[in-house]
């Protein structure tokens, strides 16, 4: 029960009867698990139809795995009784924080890379896949600063808790993109050094962009195309990799369902020239 | 509050209270790495964190938005979420505090009804997330005498009072709505979710709210509706699908 090698949008109930009428246009649909915790009503309706026709993949925001304290075992109640009821394909979280003592924060926050947040995040993704009784994927995250204290690069920060907690990851090529923009590094570099034969999934969104004296500052918005040059690491990742579930993400200023339709052909073309290497 | 952290014995604690406190005031917090524009960088997480729980506000509560205006939500919705954040990542279980914080918030002391259309809209939000029940077939109700039967109504039910004028002044500011004339003193209604996921919100006479109130703590149909005749609230709680079993035999 894995996702498909194909793209996949993120569900937004107001495409729900499109995606109905299209069934199949694209190979699997994510959905926020925090989007579907009340007891019932149209979104469960919604889950219900799209998981009999595709797979899923019920990605979390809110979890906060990357926190100094422990985690919210109530909310990890919460996903094992959705992830109980829909059985979906893959599971994912995020390299980062979101809720600080009692307070929920909305966003995903950064943390600093150091042996403690190491052993801190590990402990958090044992409880989760201990709690919800499977591998979870962890995501890349973008981010705008970084700290004084880290000590480790983000790639082998990932690389150790994929190794010390058997959890696979989610590499976000937009993530990536827009990290090594606002970091003056090298996205190519950070793609070498990371460990792909643990990606389960991908992510490609589109970003914003302002000026600093010193360079751009990209912003992870979800509310544009995917970027050329984010498309060109995408086929390179997929020229090392073959094929992977190859998920559009596009959460703000949503567009009618042909331009995500349309970002997902894109993805398409780029997974059949992988898939085409791969079989010559 | 917790205790202050120790950055020596706990530096990822202590990073994330100064970056927590960082994001509801405007010093950058210490520690953070870029050569340059820091303060803009972390101007990116305040932004998200304030405009994130502020448009998850406005769409919880779009009439009151209305009421006061896009950009005096926003600065309201802010000053709320710093004194009231969400305590879940559930954000369908925030805002419940919202009515009585907009009673003591000085600033729309001028509308008294704001708090009441606050609880109107959370009223819709519970109920369009409220948990799937049967509909009950209403045979029951038609055949003989059925002043001795109990009606289970859906848990997405929610009778609705308001001192003012609330459910015409909510109806007024839905979009594209022909202002009605706000009639004086208290208004009722029954609000509750449609097979199809519609959730109205349906103005009841005062009598008529007073037989749903009792319907819902499971009183008999007789004596619930002693001193009127029940059939109008029937009606509505049939039309959309609101009965989930009928206990109890006819007589």
């Amino acid at each position: 029960m894995t996702l498909p090698n194909t793209p996949g949008l993120g569900f937004k109930p107001e495409h729900f009867d499109q995606i109905q009428q299209r069934s199949g246009a694209v190979g699997f649909y994510e959905v926020h698990a925090e989007n579907f915790m009340g007891a019932g009503g149209a979104p469960h309706m919604m889950l219900e139809r799209l998981h009999d026709t595709h797979a899923i993949s019920i990605h979390g925001v809110g979890l906060s795995i990357g926190g100094a304290g422990p985690l919210d075992t109530e909310h990890l109640r919460r996903l094992r009784v959705l992830i109980d009821r829909y059985q979906p394909e893959s599971f994912s979280e995020h390299l980062a924080w979101s809720s600080h003592g009692a307070a929920w924060l909305n966003d995903l926050l950064p943390m600093p890379y150091t042996e403690q947040t190491l052993a801190t995040i590990c402990d958090h993704i044992d409880q989760t896949q201990e709690a919800l009784g499977r591998r979870m994927l962890l995501e890349n995250p973008a981010t705008y600063v970084t700290f004084e204290d880290s000590s480790l690069a983000e790639t082998e920060f990932l690389t150790q808790i994929a190794r010390r907690t058997g959890c696979g990851l989610l590499l976000d090529v937009n993530n990536v993109f827009v990290s090594a923009t606002n970091h003056r590094t090298d996205p190519r570099a950070y793609l070498a050094d990371f460990p792909l034969d643990l990606v389960g999934e991908i992510h490609l969104a589109g970003h914003e962009s302002e000026d600093l004296p010193d360079g751009p500052l990209l912003i992870d918005s979800h509310s544009r195309p995917v970027a050329d040059p984010v498309w060109t690491l995408y086929a390179e990742v997929l020229a090392r990799t073959g094929p992977l579930p190859s998920l559009i993400e596009w959460d703000n200023d949503i567009p009618s369902f042909d331009v995500l339709m349309e970002e997902a052909a894109r993805a398409d073309a780029i997974l059949k020239e992988a898939r085409n290497a791969r079989a010559a | 509050m917790p205790a202050p952290l120790d950055p020596a014995t706990d530096p990822h604690g202590a990073m994330e209270a100064r970056f927590h406190a960082a994001l509801w005031s405007p010093e950058t917090p210490l520690g953070l790495a870029a050569a340059n524009d820091n303060d803009r960088r972390f101007l990116v997480y305040r932004n998200n964190v304030q405009h994130g729980m502020c448009s998850a506000f406005a769409q919880r509560f779009p009439a009151v938005e209305r009421l006061v205006g896009s950009d005096f939500f926003t600065a309201m919705a802010r000053v709320f979420a710093a004194q009231h954040p969400p305590k879940t990542p559930v954000l369908i279980d925030w805002g419940g505090d919202f009515p009585s914080f907009l009673e003591g918030f000085p600033p729309v002391a001028k509308l008294p009804y704001l708090a009441d259309v606050a609880r109107l809209e959370l009223a819709r939000g519970r109920a369009y997330h409220a948990a799937d029940t049967p509909v009950a077939d209403p045979a029951a109700l038609m055949a003989g005498d059925p002043s001795g039967l109990r009606l289970i109504l859906a848990p997405s039910v929610i009778a609705y009072s308001s001192r003012f004028p609330a459910v015409t002044i909510w109806a007024n500011n839905q979009p594209g709505a022909t202002a009605a004339p706000l009639p004086k003193g208290p208004q009722y209604a029954l609000i509750g979710r449609t097979p199809a996921f519609d959730v109205p919100v349906m103005p009841l006479g005062a009598d008529q709210y007073a037989i749903l109130t009792k319907l819902m703590i499971g009183t008999p149909l007789g004596e619930a509706a002693a001193n009127t005749d029940p059939t109008p609230t029937l009606a509505l709680l049939l039309q959309h699908g609101l009965i989930t079993a009928i206990d109890g035999e006819t007589q």
